[in-house]
């Protein structure tokens, strides 16, 4: 008899929960939560047991065979279709060691520096090849796709250009799904867009006003074009210039920064990321010097650690959306990175010298295509080129295409007379017999002559600077040193596959291997975004599964998957909730009210949707001040856009008034946006849709089991009522416009989501959904449900075990919480001057990942246990939170120095309690043997606590040389 | 050491020290406590034309931003390039080596006395 997967995902058994429910005084897990949960929002209220749309749970094993059969109906041809996504070789020692690895794919965002120093040298290793082949000085560690990362220029651009104009000039010759998006994006914030062919002669009294220019190099066509006179037309009008390149081109072609380019953007997909239907991949952005504190998203720079030595941490976190809300850079918080970790991967297993070797293939290949094709009267379009070509089939094109389709190869119809023929690392000389057969050039035999080879590279655009010179690209050639330099990276890292990660608002949970399973699946890794229809099948299947039931389980009617991010979900929910306005002629509701306990992302995405931020007051016990939220209805009723609430709230509490205060907000004309981030607190006990939201995100890498891959990828789908579904992202380039809608009486309708598109790719990122699909097959409703009442009980027995040594900060209902809890240090600070950063990095020592620090309130530790660590970790953590209060009390005590004792010096590395003479107040030890039960289960940081202010000053954000770590 | 009892002060934390018609322009102690350790300053280009009450420049900590706000409408004649290579010069000595701007203008702004400044603060 094998185990439901319920009893799989869910740490804590049947005797353990007893043990717990003991200890908080309630008879069950469903008395608990009622007693947390307002009744009011129940979702016995609302719905029938028994009328959920979700399928039985399956095991493990009958959720994998449907998989088996979804891939089944996807057709993987060999695709050529380019246009940013193209077939790659992922080397299998970093398949194996990194993207199928879980002390890669479970480790967080890396905001405990020194427990994530593996990851971090990963991030730089990506950053510095980034920086090196676009030859600008600096890059952050990833964007989301191409296409975002191309609107993050034109608003970096916005930003820094002295210009004064809000006119953004994008060349015609530019992939049509990033033009799709910097029209949606630019609309909300009132940026003009023009296109121009840039390429031909252009002059300043051409181009009027403008702040800013893109350029695709090479183009979306394929023409390779000199974009160095545009570029200084900018600089002369003090625009900035921004340029999308393709990273496998320049290794042969010269560089954004040498052609003067101020901003370098694109994907770095081809390096060894499978193309996955459309993502997840690492879009890249790198700047030139002086644009740094402009960048968006995570930047990994060097600094040093209490001993000197250099340490890698997060530089910069200022610019970021928890600290400037809505004037921050970007609202972009979650990455991509483990897809960045193994771009940069394949470029320290490949070098210069292999990288350029893959490129100059792909370029002689492309030749051979074109002589080919020329050699039988064929009219190819483009002279100089990469790996792509149009070619001129007058009024034959589909025909072509659909010859070329039967033989297994998808081209790219780009109009009735014209084909685009894109080649890649995997093209063989036989895949271009077929593509030449389907212009009619080959022979009965399956002959083609390739002998010729046109060369497409214009000599003036000639790679002459180096790239890629530092030691750790020239190192790993043979499998066993790159698997070993996995190995220690890894080894580096506190990931789940050591202990819990009792990050607060983050839902650490088990990402369960069988979820993971059909990931690396090549009918679901080898398909391209743009691939027609009869091709993904399956995928649609899945995606349209998925969309109804995650409409169930939420109470909403319709669900777009397209967001990659939570941040774009937030940014795609208020642009539906603007589309909605506008449609019933009320342009003017642009307020969005945002409580001062939400997220920082909150404000920064109302922002970047066009609405101004009015913030609301929280009271002493942490729940929106109703009497604030009423005042500031009534100031802005005529304005009133939406209120951002988080449920549970921020606070980790279900807040009483939540139904009251949706009303108060839909009764101005508002609608309500609930951020879903804490949707795991609530899943199967209550809806969002039921009680009064509008539209949310999920975090599919939060609530529904998607690895957080140590900062990315994360999918944010938006979820809205009926109102609202119309004006949810579609895609120009999409297979399908039509999205599940919940019709009456529960049956299954569509509707067209019409919004403009928020991500490069019209389903996001589908190749890790079979991860959340997989979730709910096996957990059904009532396993989810289990999962979210284990979650509750844990967090609120963590607080009751820690009661009396950091007292709770806020509880709701019966003084419990949901599936959070924040402890207060701040009187342990005031009686000890033991800070919370002593604790923090403390617990290192004791073998385990902070909590989440100082969010949402400084000075305390918010612990978010999840229902899938066991009754042994959850007490194991607690034991180490008692002991280290105790060490806390001995400094006040003063049995040892505030400025010299295990909490101040915490974390304690190997060397430093081995080098030397010991001369500190307490044994080695106490310092990294707090337990006896680390002995035989240690984790060793690799640094100690890292100095910040340092690496912030000397901005350092490439490898540093080796002889920095002797 | 200079003697803050003879300046004047913002309620934005910042202290002016006027000399015939030039305002130089620091933050105060307090704010730079606050800030925690200042890693990076922006001002405004000399000869730039600004508005008192408006932000001119921004002074980042590592875990925080604080905005730089012109106390008086003027002309700026001079940055503290040293406070701009070591940013650490506003937290060692916010009142001396870390000024900030100075400013020249036709008319003063009333501002507060060091007595109306430590009320607020609360010192």
């Amino acid at each position: 008899m094998s185990h439901a997967f319920a009893q799989r995902h869910i740490g804590t058994t049947g005797d353990a929960q007893s043990h717990m429910l003991a200890t908080l005084g309630y008879a069950s897990v469903d008395d608990l939560v009622s007693a947390a949960m307002p009744a009011s929002i129940h979702a016995d209220l609302f719905r029938q047991d028994g009328d959920s749309a979700l399928p039985p749970a399956a095991t493990e094993n009958e959720a994998v065979a449907e998989l088996r059969a979804l891939a089944g109906r996807n057709t993987v041809k060999r695709s050529m279709i380019g246009q940013g996504y193209y077939d790659t070789f992922t080397p299998a020692v970093i398949k194996r060691n990194v993207f199928e690895n879980p002390s890669w794919y479970t480790a967080y965002t890396p905001y405990q520096p020194e427990i994530s120093q593996g990851r971090l040298e990963a991030l730089i290793n990506f950053q510095t090849m980034i920086a090196d082949l676009t030859g600008l000085t600096t890059a952050n560690a990833s964007m989301l796709d191409e296409s975002t990362a191309v609107v993050e220029g034109m608003l970096l651009a916005l930003r820094a250009s002295k210009s004064g104009s809000r006119r953004f000039i994008v060349d015609t010759d530019a992939f049509p799904q990033t033009h799709a998006l910097l029209l949606n994006r630019a609309a909300a914030l009132d940026i003009e867009l023009a296109r121009v062919d840039l390429s031909e002669q252009t002059t300043a009294a051409d181009l009027g006003d403008y702040f800013g220019v893109f350029v695709q190099y090479p183009a979306a066509s394929g023409r390779i074009w000199n974009p160095q006179n545009v570029i200084e037309l900018a600089h002369e009008h003090k625009a900035l210039a921004v340029v999308a390149a393709d990273l496998l081109a320049l290794t042969l072609l010269k560089s954004p920064g040498d052609l003067g380019a101020d901003v370098a953007v694109g994907t770095s997909q081809r390096f060894g990321v499978p193309m996955g239907f459309g993502g997840p991949h690492a879009g890249y952005m790198a700047v030139r010097r002086g644009l740094e504190r402009q960048l968006p998203g995570r930047l990994v720079g060097v600094s040093v650690d209490a001993a000197g030595h250099p340490a890698y941490r997060l530089a910069l976190q200022v610019r970021e959306q928890h600290i400037r809300r809505d004037k921050a850079t970007s609202n972009i918080c979650t990455a991509q990175v483990l897809l960045a970790v193994m771009a940069g991967m394949y470029a320290v297993y490949h070098g210069p010298q292999g990288l350029r070797a893959i490129a100059t293939r792909v370029q002689e290949r492309a030749g051979a295509l074109v002589a080919a094709l020329r050699a039988i009267d064929v009219d190819v379009l483009t002279d100089a080129f990469f790996d792509t070509v149009q070619i001129n089939v007058p009024a034959g094109a589909a025909e072509v295409v659909a010859k070329a389709s039967a033989s297994g190869y998808n081209l790219r119809q780009v109009d009735e007379n014209t084909i685009s023929v894109s080649v890649d690392e995997t093209t063989t000389l036989a895949d271009l017999s077929y593509v030449v057969g389907a212009f009619g050039g080959r022979s009965a035999f399956g002959h083609v002559d390739f002998d010729a080879v046109q060369h497409g590279l214009p000599a003036e655009l000639d790679r002459t600077s180096e790239f890629l010179t530092h030691p750790v690209f020239n190192t790993h050639r043979s499998e066993t040193s790159m698997m070993r330099y996995l190995k220690r990276l890894a080894d580096y890292d506190y990931a789940l596959d050591r202990g819990m990660i009792p990050l607060g608002s983050c839902t650490m949970k088990l990402n369960a291997a069988s979820e993971m399973e059909a990931v690396s699946w090549p009918e679901f890794a080898g398909i391209h975004p743009f691939a027609p229809l009869a091709d993904v099948e399956g995928y649609l299947h899945l995606v349209r599964q998925l969309e109804t039931w995650l409409t169930d389980v939420t109470g909403y009617d319709s669900v777009s998957l397209q967001p990659n991010a939570g941040s774009q979900g937030e940014l795609a929910g208020l642009l539906a909730i603007r589309g909605y306005h506008q449609s019933n002629g009320e342009s003017d509701r642009t307020v969005c009210l945002i409580p001062s306990s939400a997220h920082g992302t909150n404000a920064a995405s109302a922002a970047l949707a066009g609405m101004r931020v009015v913030v609301v007051a929280c009271d002493e016990l942490g729940n929106v001040d109703l009497a604030d939220l009423h005042a500031k209805i009534a100031e802005h009723a005529e304005n009133l856009a939406a209120l951002m609430i988080t449920y549970p709230s921020t606070h980790g509490v279900y807040e009483h008034e939540v139904a009251t205060i949706c009303k108060a907000v839909h009764e101005a004309g508002g609608q309500v946006y609930v951020d879903g981030a804490n949707l795991n607190a609530l899943l199967g006990f209550a809806r969002y849709g039921d009680f009064g939201g509008d539209v949310s995100h999920l975090n599919l890498h939060k609530t529904f089991c998607i690895p957080h891959g140590g900062g990315g990828p994360g999918v944010g789908p938006v979820a809205a009522k009926a109102h609202l579904a119309p004006f949810l992202p579609g895609h120009p380039l999409a297979q399908s416009d039509e999205h599940y809608l919940l019709g009456e009486g529960g049956a299954s309708a569509s509707v067209i989501h019409a919004g403009g598109p928020v991500s490069a790719a019209p389903y996001g990122s589908p190749s890790i959904l079979p991860i959340s699909w997989a979730y709910v097959r096996m957990m059904g409703i009532d396993g989810l449900k289990q999962a979210t009442g284990a979650a509750v009980l844990a967090a609120n027995y963590v607080a009751k075990r820690l009661e009396n040594d950091y007292p709770l900060l806020y509880s709701g209902e019966n003084g419990l919480v949901a599936h959070e809890c924040i402890l207060d240090l701040r009187p342990l600070t005031a009686a000890t001057g033991v800070s919370v950063d002593d604790v923090a990095k403390r617990l290192v020592d004791y073998g385990f990942h902070s909590p989440t620090m100082s969010f949402p309130v400084a000075g305390t530790l918010m612990v978010e246990p999840t229902e899938s660590e066991d009754l042994g970790e959850i007490d194991r953590f607690c034991e180490a939170m008692i002991a280290i209060k105790a060490e806390a009390d001995a400094v006040a005590a003063g049995r040892w120095p505030a400025d010299d004792n295990p909490l101040h010096n915490a974390p304690h590395t190997a060397q430093c309690v081995i080098e030397g003479e010991w001369e500190r107040p307490y044994d080695r030890a106490t310092a990294v043997y707090p337990l006896a039960s680390l002995v035989r289960n240690k984790y060793w940081p690799p640094v100690r606590r890292i100095d910040n202010a340092y690496g912030d000053r000397n901005l350092v954000c490439a490898c540093p040389p080796p002889e920095a770590f002797e | 050491m200079t003697d803050t009892s003879a300046l004047q002060y913002t309620a934005e934390h910042e202290w002016v020290l006027v000399e015939g018609s030039i305002a130089t322009v620091g933050i105060t102690a307090y704010a730079a406590e606050k800030l925690g350790d200042v890693v990076f300053v922006e001002l405004p280009e000399v000869g730039s034309t600004v508005a008192g009450g408006t932000v001119v420049g921004e002074i980042e900590s590592t875990k925080s931003v604080g905005e730089l706000f012109a106390p008086v409408n003027g002309t700026v004649t001079a940055t503290n390039d040293a406070v701009v290579n070591s940013p650490e010069l506003v937290n060692s000595d916010p009142f001396g080596e870390g000024w900030l701007i100075k400013v020249e203008f036709d008319t003063l702004p009333t501002l507060l006395t060091f007595a109306e400044y430590s009320a607020l603060v609360g010192e």
